[in-house]
């Protein structure tokens, strides 16, 4: 396999040392978190989370709840949608700005830009990483304090993380796409912002969506979850349902989200299915 | 002169030389074809030509001006003054023709005006005309990724048509298409430098191609300028000289094998 001589696969030592640094790297990070699936199945643990989940049932569908439940979920999908459109504001400049695919110098460098071109998409990049590093509930515990308990706090923390990952996310489809057509465009002396939108967004498109479809339905998850905090939306009712132990209130809301997930992926399919 | 190279080299990133010491002067209207055995250094010829690369020594000069003495601004304006044809043309597979074709005046047109094509085609007619002239009119609202390897060449022919530059660089234009439309499509090429008065560069791996179609040949091997001569002053011996290949032996052509009547499968 690992013969000398001219029939030597190059890429056959690199292939072998990565797997086995990823096995070493692996073992070290499973004692780390302290993984242990033996603590579910002891003594009486498995009978206090079957207490848990036995009050689930039945859910809750009270003519009065269901009104309520209709109203958090629109302001759920309303924090997610507001906090999106403008993550996307943020995001597409940046990741305009941030990727390689657009480098003139690297025209004629046979793809790799000019030093200087590296070191000014690096301000644009620290300020992706900066703006996703932060967890969004941490946002939302910042934002809560500044404008108040409610659902405008929960768009801005979904604005300023998802800007972030999506900017960076996008920056990386830009370079992983075909890049000859936009480089034959900005051969022939097209403008950056034109080669872009002829020669990389066709091939990226797809992949910008359903990342993008991905991400809204995150967003909706992350309201839920900033809910708690006191960002609005279904999170602030399953919080207040599980503070009064009103299990039903619970299942019902799991299952609202379930459908939720489910829309985002039929229409992530959808859109897909118009693209390709 | 439309183009000047003295002492031009290119050596790659990784050391590899792939042309040297090439001196060349062309005229404005001069059709041009080069040949020579593959590896030579023709595409790499091409792209020093269109300023999609940089020559590692010596001077250019593409359309009265050193591309690489000027500003980015000043050299993507430049660009948009030469036409370079790809062999495979780099085209978006779920770009519609008449877009792909349309792209060729980006380098020419405004920004709103280009955002607007890209919604709407604005000059539908236009590219229907350059399409026509390729047979390939029928094709203007498909798909690039509908289109065979011929087809798509003839669409990054259409584009630069199209583009209406000064200078048309063509690298193995016509390498996937049959021999009567490959006549036919340099024919067009040719009638157009001739109609507009402008250069045409080509290279070519079909020797009578090149003969029929263009007054002079540059002949480049291992990336040197061997000849340059008119198509008239071209004969075998340079021609035998220019593709003389000692690694491969002539296979000598195998008895024919009678044939199994049953393939087996495996």
């Amino acid at each position: 396999m690992l013969t000398r001589g001219p029939l030597r696969d190059p890429a056959a030592l690199p292939r072998l040392s990565l797997s086995l640094l990823a096995l070493f790297l692996l073992w070290p990070g499973l004692s780390l978190s302290e993984l242990d699936l033996g603590v579910l199945l002891q003594g009486d643990n498995t009978a206090t989370m079957g207490q848990f989940v036995a009050a689930f049932w039945p859910p809750e569908h009270g003519r009065e709840f269901l009104e309520l439940l209709g109203r958090a979920t629109l302001e759920t999908l309303a924090i997610a949608t507001a906090g999106m459109s403008l993550a996307l504001l943020i995001a597409l400049p940046a990741s305009l700005l941030a990727s390689r695919a657009l480098s003139l110098s690297a025209l004629h460098r046979g793809g790799r830009p000019a030093w200087w071109g590296a070191l000014l998409r690096w301000p644009v990049r620290i300020f992706l990483i900066v703006l996703r590093s932060v967890p969004e509930i941490v946002w939302a515990l910042l934002f809560v304090r500044a404008v108040g308990l409610g659902p405008s706090a929960g768009v801005l923390a979904i604005a300023i993380t998802y800007a972030g990952m999506l900017g960076k996310v996008y920056a990386e489809i830009f370079e992983s796409v075909d890049p000859r057509p936009a480089r034959a465009l900005l051969g022939s002396g097209s403008p950056r912002l034109v080669a872009f939108l002829y020669g990389i967004l066709p091939n990226a498109a797809a992949e910008m969506l359903s990342y993008t479809v991905y991400r809204w339905e995150c967003a909706i998850r992350a309201s839920v979850v900033m809910g708690f905090v006191g960002a609005g939306g279904l999170g602030q009712q399953i919080d207040l349902s599980m503070r009064m132990f009103a299990g039903g209130e619970v299942a019902s809301m799991l299952l609202t989200f379930l459908l939720l997930v489910l829309l985002a992926d039929q229409l992530s399919r959808l859109l897909r299915g118009r693209l390709a | 002169m439309i183009l000047k190279l003295s002492g031009v080299g290119l050596t790659h990133a990784n050391g590899q030389v792939a042309l040297s010491d090439i001196g060349l002067a062309i005229a404005p209207g001069e059709r041009v074809a080069i040949i020579g055995p593959s590896g030579a250094g023709k595409t790499s010829l091409l792209r020093l030509l269109a300023t999609a690369q940089r020559p590692s020594a010596g001077r250019i000069e593409i359309l009265g001006a050193d591309p690489w003495a000027l500003s980015a601004a000043a050299r993507q304006r430049l660009r948009a003054r030469i036409g370079l044809i790809h062999q495979t043309p780099p085209l978006p597979p779920r770009q519609r023709v008449v877009t792909a074709v349309l792209a060729g005046k980006l380098g020419q047109w405004s920004l709103p005006r280009s955002l607007l094509n890209l919604v709407h085609p604005l000059d539908t007619a236009g590219a229907a005309a350059a399409l026509a002239r390729l047979d390939l009119s029928e094709k203007l609202f498909e798909h690039c990724d509908r289109l065979s390897g011929g087809q798509l060449q003839r669409v990054g022919i259409a584009r630069v048509l199209y583009q209406e530059p000064e200078l048309i660089l063509a690298d193995e234009p016509v390498s996937a298409m049959d021999p009567v439309l490959a006549g036919h499509t340099l024919g067009v090429l040719s009638e157009e430098t001739a109609r507009r008065d402008i250069t045409l560069l080509a290279s070519l791996h079909a020797v009578d191609l090149a003969l029929a179609h263009f007054p002079r040949i540059l002949g480049v091997r291992a990336g040197r300028l061997v000849f340059d001569l008119p198509a008239a002053a071209l004969g075998q011996p340079e021609l035998d000289a220019l593709y003389a290949n000692e690694k491969l032996q002539p296979t000598a052509v195998p008895a024919a094998a009678p044939q199994p009547s049953h393939i087996p499968r495996c």
